[in-house]
């Protein structure tokens, strides 16, 4: 028993020390130095174009840009580009999502399914998909349709792929073990395969997050009405960088956001893992 | 230690073989094990590396396909995994997504043999039996290895199993951390009062746990040898420095030994 209670006074010991109180520049020091390299950086930017080393019609400036920002809220059209990009995006890997997830784990649990559909996805998944723009425009028009379609068409191969993945690359062992047990293919579906793919569909989705945006802007721009992407491409075309700026830092933002809020989502469902700790 | 007139396990003349992808080949892996186990014995199986000692625990827990011959459980042949046994692996297997608590009544749960209050509370019964109490809601990264193997244990002996299969369940634990496990094994064991079967490498570990150790032949496996191990029914560390232990060990060492070499004239042939 000396044995036991040496193990848990160790533990004990160990996860008291990995929390030691330190200065607040100490535990902060990373963000710190990001946020004074970041003001330094805007500084030297409004700077160089302030000494003229370097043309605003080009570079546009930190200034110019919160002007433009401005002006743009004032008129109230960056309400309305928002509205568009913001429900194309939010249909678009909606949808994606509540298909991807559930497809993937049937081609990776059943095989023969795998086999009717991976040659598609496959191909699908290694064709970049903005190139089917012209046939989705073709088939939906230049408005909400054809942007939702190609968000969900960027989408939902990361997902899918990544939880096909997650549920046939499951621990042998673990499988043995419920095996043991006298699991059901349900049960082991249930309490071994679903909750190991949990990661892998995270990452899917934080990937999807990626295209997602790339599908809206570049749809947005091949042909659209409003939305961000058109905003940003009617503000290039005249020679508006300061615009195509505050397009970009909206866009940057939101993909920012957004995969922080992946992130917390997978803080808390893989508080099990070691690396996901902070 | 004698034989009981109905062990608790029983393989009687079992085959196993596998078809080899590789040489277009069956190779047989058992051939013709007998063996059997008094209810409240433990014996433990040693043997050349890669003679088939997993294949055989496998096939008592009905993991495993039986060619020839079978294996009786309390008289009865076994064809399915079953809650009369449970299964310690090599690696602790645990799964990171569930709590100390949530894995060790894992079994109960498959089996849905018991209440969620029942269950519960038969897990914590468990975890204080392995000496983990406090340690409940604990995720198994957060553990030693010593101690998830611990959590392992008391989630096999959960669903209350008749006979436990151990497969070289300390190997992986460092030399200190295993010495102290094996002391800790036999008392959960006593307390639990279960049958056991136990695979090891470890010649010290196997006369140090049994009552018989089980010596396999070179593959196909037999049953070489059943060595009685005639030392005093209370085991402690010290047990391994006697005349009498090392003999033991000695004596094993050997047969393993002609084993080996029996086997590395086969491949240099």
């Amino acid at each position: 028993m000396t044995a036991t209670l040496n193990t848990q006074t160790t533990l004990r010991d160990e996860t008291e020390d990995a929390a030691p109180r330190r200065s607040f520049y100490a535990s902060n020091e990373s963000t710190i130095i990001g946020t004074i390299s970041v003001v330094a950086f805007l500084f030297f930017w409004e700077y160089a174009v302030a000494a003229k080393w370097v043309n605003a019609l080009f570079t546009s400036s930190p200034l110019r840009i919160i002007t433009a920002g401005t002006a743009m809220v004032k008129e109230g059209t960056i309400w309305q580009d928002l509205a568009t990009s913001g429900i194309e995006f939010g249909l678009g890997f909606g949808l994606a999502t509540i298909i991807g997830v559930p497809l993937g784990i049937l081609m990776g649990w059943y095989r023969r399914l795998n086999a009717v559909l991976e040659p598609f996805v496959n191909a699908l998944y290694a064709t970049p998909r903005i190139a089917l723009l012209p046939l989705i425009v073709i088939w939906f028009g230049i408005d909400l349709g054809s942007k939702v379609a190609i968000v969900f068409l960027s989408t939902v191969f990361p997902i899918l792929v990544n939880t096909m993945v997650g549920i046939r690359t499951v621990e042998r062992d673990f499988i043995k073990v419920a095996r043991s047990f006298g699991a059901s293919d349900r049960q082991l579906f249930m309490t071994v395969a679903l909750p190991s793919t949990v990661p892998f569909l995270l990452t899917g989705l934080r990937l999807g997050l990626g295209h997602a945006l790339i599908g809206i802007v570049v749809g947005e721009m091949y042909g659209a009405t409003s939305g961000i992407g058109y905003m940003m491409a009617v503000a290039g075309a005249t020679f508006q960088t300061d615009r195509v700026m505050v397009g970009i830092i909206i866009i940057a933002a939101s993909g920012m956001i957004m995969t922080q809020m992946l992130k917390m989502i997978e803080m808390r469902f893989e508080k099990w893992r070691v690396d996901s700790r902070s | 230690m004698s034989i009981a007139p109905t062990p608790k396990m029983q393989a009687r003349g079992l085959r196993i073989g596998f078809y080899n992808e590789r040489i277009k080949k069956r190779l047989n892996v058992l051939d013709g094990i007998d063996l059997s186990v008094a209810e409240g014995e433990l014996v433990c199986i040693v043997g050349p590396s890669g003679c088939g000692k997993s294949t055989f625990l496998g096939a008592v827990d009905g993991l495993t396909r039986i060619d020839g011959g079978d294996v009786l459980i309390d008289g009865h042949a076994v064809t399915a995994p079953g809650p009369d046994r449970a299964m310690v692996f090599q690696h602790d297997s645990l799964f990171p997504w569930r709590t100390v608590l949530q894995n060790v009544v894992y079994g109960i749960e498959i089996q849905n043999s018991m209440s969620k209050a029942d269950m519960n509370d038969r897990g914590r019964q468990l975890v204080e039996l392995v000496g983990l109490k406090g340690f409940e809601d604990h995720f198994p990264h957060e553990l030693s290895g010593g101690m998830r193997q611990r959590v392992n244990i008391a989630r096999a002996l959960a669903p209350d199993p008749e006979l436990l299969l151990l497969d070289e369940p300390f190997a992986a634990l460092d030399a200190q951390t295993r010495e102290f496990m094996q002391v800790e094994l036999l008392k959960i064991l006593n307390r639990a009062k279960k049958t056991a079967l136990f695979i090891t490498h470890q010649i010290d570990e196997a006369i140090f746990l049994s009552n018989r150790v089980a010596v396999f032949s070179a593959r196909p496996a037999k049953v070489k040898e059943i060595v009685e191990i005639d030392l005093p029914k209370e085991r402690s560390l010290a047990l391994k420095h006697e005349p009498r232990f090392r003999d033991l060990q000695a004596y094993i060492w050997r047969l393993i030994e002609e084993e080996s070499a029996r086997t590395g004239l086969v491949t240099a042939s």
